[in-house]
């Protein structure tokens, strides 16, 4: 009953307050479309290489869709060049030795140079071993021919000689040369298929990120409010349980925190028609799980800051981090202590069930110990509120 | 008589090394209205909240309605107007009295007509379905004071009811709760208009923490010889602060 008094109160809040509300339901979808259209096409950057002196044949070699090649004179200089023409890298090559020169102010521009560079050269190697073992086909058949010249000349002598020694030597290339294996590549996909993108594959990620930073923002810097305008003691003074409040914010914020996940998943499946391969039930639970967390953290938190601004200083402290250990950043190629320090993170819990789910396909009891998890953070942590509490009302 | 509304017991809290209240007794009965008058930083708002069972005291018991605090069953049983309006700004004044009386545990017709009564009584029928943050300062004070009412409360604790409300409403309030008063609620008013302090049954004067003075203000003046409250209460502080130099 009471709670619901709270629950009808915050609801009712949040509707009178227009900006917060869009700022939790269209700002996730600006920055979802922003985010689409920057990391639409991650494949199509091209490196600009610059070549002076360079063997014609290594020139091709190094030509592919990720390099555009120009030349320049034979003494250009690699650093004045580079500024001058905005080269990704600058090729000389004298005595058959190739000096590259990388501006390495893009560091993924810097790689490309390199892939290609090592693509060339094995090329090129590998032509120039196929060349050798035609000439060296071509030295042997002579050679055949040579061998066959000399015996067939023996052969006249010895039946001139009038010996029957039947023996032929057969010395011949008969041995053909095996064609080239001409591969046809035909690929599959386990998760997604050849569209999937950067965007694809982090934006399970980036909508529990949403769902986490708004709801813990919001719902902070409204138990805030109440504390610092007095309603809260205002509370505490009538027959309310402690544990009616922080019930009624949970529910409340659950709402909207709810309502914002189910807006971002519609909105991203189908504006951008991302491929979700779990269940989206499976990804609004985990959202909801993460909210509840948001909730019950920032509502913890809001009792160690005294002014919004306060509350605002936690987010590079608490939020931030938390975007590393989430997943976009391979968690398993970090340094242990690292690895061992996301654990204490819960986006890195919510981050690798969304992930699984959204991407892998991973059903309700495979990310079971994620959620478990992410239950224990909310409820350890509404615990602590409702305790919290105690200093404003012993009772 | 029968049991009294408010039993405080050798009350005492410090924070730190400042001591706030010493040794605080006092009882009010049903059918008083009683005043808290000092200086403000005297431990009037914390005597309040040690009698709601929201501060924590060293020592000493408080006892509501014969009960002990904390006890959160009672809280319904008192209507508190805080010092500072705790009020919902985004929402209007007839959500918030609505919001504070389901709490209260007040529902359904009974809230509807509660609503109304006590809206009446502060004036605020018109404005009802504003929102607080529209309200003048008084405004917000006699909201305050409606909250208070909401649920037909036996004892009201008010912290300083009366600030930034015109005179002619003063006269209003004290009115309604003289009426309250002769219903068998009991009232428990800190202020520091002294001409409000005349009106109380029983006064009891707190400085530095220590109760100096109780009694009916006929009593007090008596007692220090002297024509009003307020020369009551510099008196008594005078007096206060001799006998510390004296120590």
């Amino acid at each position: 009953m009471r709670t619901i008094a709270i629950v009808k109160r915050v609801l009712r809040e949040m509707l009178r307050d227009k900006r917060t509300l869009a700022l939790m339901f269209i700002a996730p979808l600006f920055i979802l479309s922003l985010m689409y259209f920057l990391f639409q096409n991650n494949s199509t950057s091209v490196a600009k290489i610059g070549v002076s002196n360079v063997n014609t044949s290594l020139v091709k070699a190094l030509k592919n869709k990720h390099t555009d090649l120009a030349a320049y004179g034979d003494h250009a200089n690699a650093k004045t060049t580079i500024r001058q023409h905005n080269l990704a890298a600058f090729i000389h090559e004298q005595d058959g030795k190739l000096t590259v020169t990388y501006s390495n102010s893009q560091p993924s521009d810097t790689a490309l140079v390199k892939q290609a560079l090592q693509g060339g050269v094995t090329k090129l190697k590998v032509q120039a071993l196929v060349a050798a073992t035609k000439t060296q086909k071509r030295v042997l058949q002579q050679q055949a021919k040579v061998l066959k010249t000399v015996m067939a000349q023996q052969q006249k002598l010895q039946a001139a000689q009038g010996t029957t020694r039947g023996q032929t030597a057969t010395v011949g290339a008969t041995t053909k040369p095996k064609a080239a294996p001409n591969y046809t590549v035909t690929s599959h996909y386990l998760y997604g298929n050849a569209d999937s993108t950067f965007f694809d594959t982090f934006l399970p990620v980036l909508l529990g990120f949403f769902v986490f930073f708004f709801v813990f923002l919001i719902s902070g810097i409204s138990l805030l409010n109440e504390r610092t305008t007095g309603t809260l003691t205002r509370l505490l003074a009538t027959p309310v349980r402690r544990g009616e409040i922080i019930t009624g914010y949970l529910v409340g914020y659950g709402i909207f925190a709810v309502i914002q996940t189910i807006i971002t998943v519609t909105f991203a499946l189908t504006v951008f028609n991302v491929h979700m391969l779990g269940s989206v039930w499976l990804i609004l639970l985990i959202n909801f799980l993460l909210a509840m967390v948001a909730l019950s953290m920032g509502i913890f938190i809001s009792t160690f800051a005294n002014s919004e601004f306060q509350m605002v200083q936690f987010i590079p402290l608490l939020i931030v981090p938390q975007v590393f250990f989430s997943g976009i950043i391979t968690i398993a190629t970090m340094p242990d202590w690292l690895q061992w320090l996301a654990h204490i993170f819960p986006l890195y819990y919510g981050g690798d069930a969304l992930m699984n789910v959204a991407t892998r396909g991973f059903s309700l009891g495979d990310v079971s110990g994620d959620l478990w998890i992410l239950l224990l953070f909310a409820v350890v942590f509404t615990a602590l509120n409702v305790v919290g509490l105690k200093r404003y009302r012993r009772v | 008589m029968t049991q009294p509304m408010i039993d405080v017991r050798d009350v005492a809290k410090r924070f730190g090394d400042n001591v706030v209240l010493k040794q605080i007794s006092l009882d009010l009965p049903a059918g008083r209205v009683m005043g808290l008058i000092g200086p403000s930083g005297a431990g009037k708002t914390t005597l309040v909240k040690a009698i709601l069972g929201m501060e924590k005291v060293d020592s000493g018991t408080t006892t509501v309605l014969g009960t002990e605090m904390p006890n959160r069953q009672i809280m319904q049983k008192i209507g508190y107007m805080a010092q500072s309006d705790a009020l919902y700004e985004t929402l209007t004044a007839r959500e918030n009295l609505r919001f504070f009386g389901e709490l209260m545990g007040v529902a359904g017709p009974a809230l509807t007509s509660s609503i109304t009564h006590v809206a009446q009584v502060v004036n605020l029928t018109e404005m009802l379905d504003r929102r607080v943050s529209a309200y003048s300062g008084g405004m917000k004070r006699r909201l305050s004071l409606a909250i208070a009412l909401i649920a037909d409360p036996d004892l009201l604790i008010l912290d300083e009811p009366t600030v930034g409300i015109d005179p002619e409403l003063r006269q209003q309030i004290w009115a309604e709760l003289r009426t309250l008063k002769q219903h068998g609620k009991a009232i428990l008013v800190t202020t520091h208009v002294m001409d409000e302090a005349e009106r109380c049954d029983e006064l009891m004067l707190i400085r530095e923490g220590i109760a100096l003075a109780q009694g009916t203000p006929a009593d007090l003046k008596r007692e220090y010889t002297v024509e009003t409250i307020e020369q009551v209460f510099l008196k008594a502080g005078r007096l206060q602060d001799e006998n510390h130099s004296d120590r």
